[in-house]
């Protein structure tokens, strides 16, 4: 597979492994409570799960497998989809992380906005690959 | 396909037909026939639709479709998938029983079981990344 579907896809198996931590210590939480501390970790590990793993799984397979074009460079503007790479990741943290940082109440805003960004650069950049075969 | 990722996918279908039902179990909830029960369905709902279908026919079509490991063992270790699968589905069938019963009986027995499907449903997570990270690569 592609360098960036390699990054994508290992990101991804990344935060699949913490949500599912965070998502077990909140489980394990409700059936026998020993941290309370722990529900704290709800909108983190949705965040994790739903787009640092399944979006990332999604878009690292696109950029894998999505026709390609018959004249160079194969998989069109890359530079965009590595783009959408950063962008998303950025998101992540920055929403993860924005519940902890009473005084920049912007953050979330700032953190959701970065990956609006990453799937509209995304869907610019795949659109053109979404066609016949051969053309 | 391998036989693990058959398994993988039809245990994911039962799963999407289980949530779907539980899903209309909550709607004739709201017709006035209010059961405690079916009130405390609702994580077991969404469990059972995020991670015994979609993450399970993620996990199936992975093990089938990612890059070969090696020659040898083209994808990777067959026995940790298969210890993979058993986890999640014995861990998420453990919570979807325990899960309603604490929500109406919480501080019994059945609290230690959700705490072991929690353990459980981890484990498969960690296998599942632990057995695909070296499929990843870059041709």
């Amino acid at each position: 597979m592609p360098l960036l579907s390699a990054f994508f896809i290992r990101t991804g198996l990344i935060y699949l492994a913490l949500g599912f931590t965070f998502g077990g210590l909140m489980l394990f939480n409700k059936g026998v409570p020993v941290m309370p501390a722990a529900w704290s970790l709800l909108p983190a590990h949705i965040e994790l799960l739903l787009i640092g793993w399944t979006i990332q799984l999604i878009l690292g397979v696109a950029f894998w497998i999505l026709p390609r074009f018959s004249h160079a460079p194969a998989r069109g503007k890359e530079g965009l989809a590595w783009i959408s790479y950063y962008m998303i990741n950025a998101g992540i943290w920055v929403d993860i992380f924005s519940p902890l940082s009473h005084d920049l109440p912007w953050l979330p805003l700032f953190g959701r906005l970065l990956e609006v960004g990453s799937a509209l650069v995304f869907a610019l950049y795949a659109w053109p690959r979404i066609k016949a075969t051969g053309v | 396909m391998p036989a693990l990722t058959r398994w993988f996918i039809k245990s994911a279908m039962i799963f999407f037909v289980a949530a779907m039902a539980v899903r209309l179990l909550q709607s004739i909830n709201t017709f006035g026939v209010a059961s405690p029960f079916i009130s405390a369905l609702g994580p077991i709902y969404f469990h059972m639709f995020l991670v015994g279908w979609v993450t399970q026919l993620i996990f199936g079509v992975v093990f089938w479709m990612f890059p070969k490991y090696s020659s040898e063992n083209p994808r990777r270790s067959e026995r940790l998938g298969w210890i993979t699968f058993w986890l999640i589905n014995i861990g998420l069938g453990l919570r979807v029983i325990s899960e309603p019963i604490i929500s109406l009986q919480p501080g019994t027995f059945w609290g230690w079981v959700l705490a072991l499907s929690a353990l459980l449903q981890w484990l498969a997570g960690l296998g599942f990344v632990i057995n695909t990270w070296g499929r990843v690569k870059v041709k």
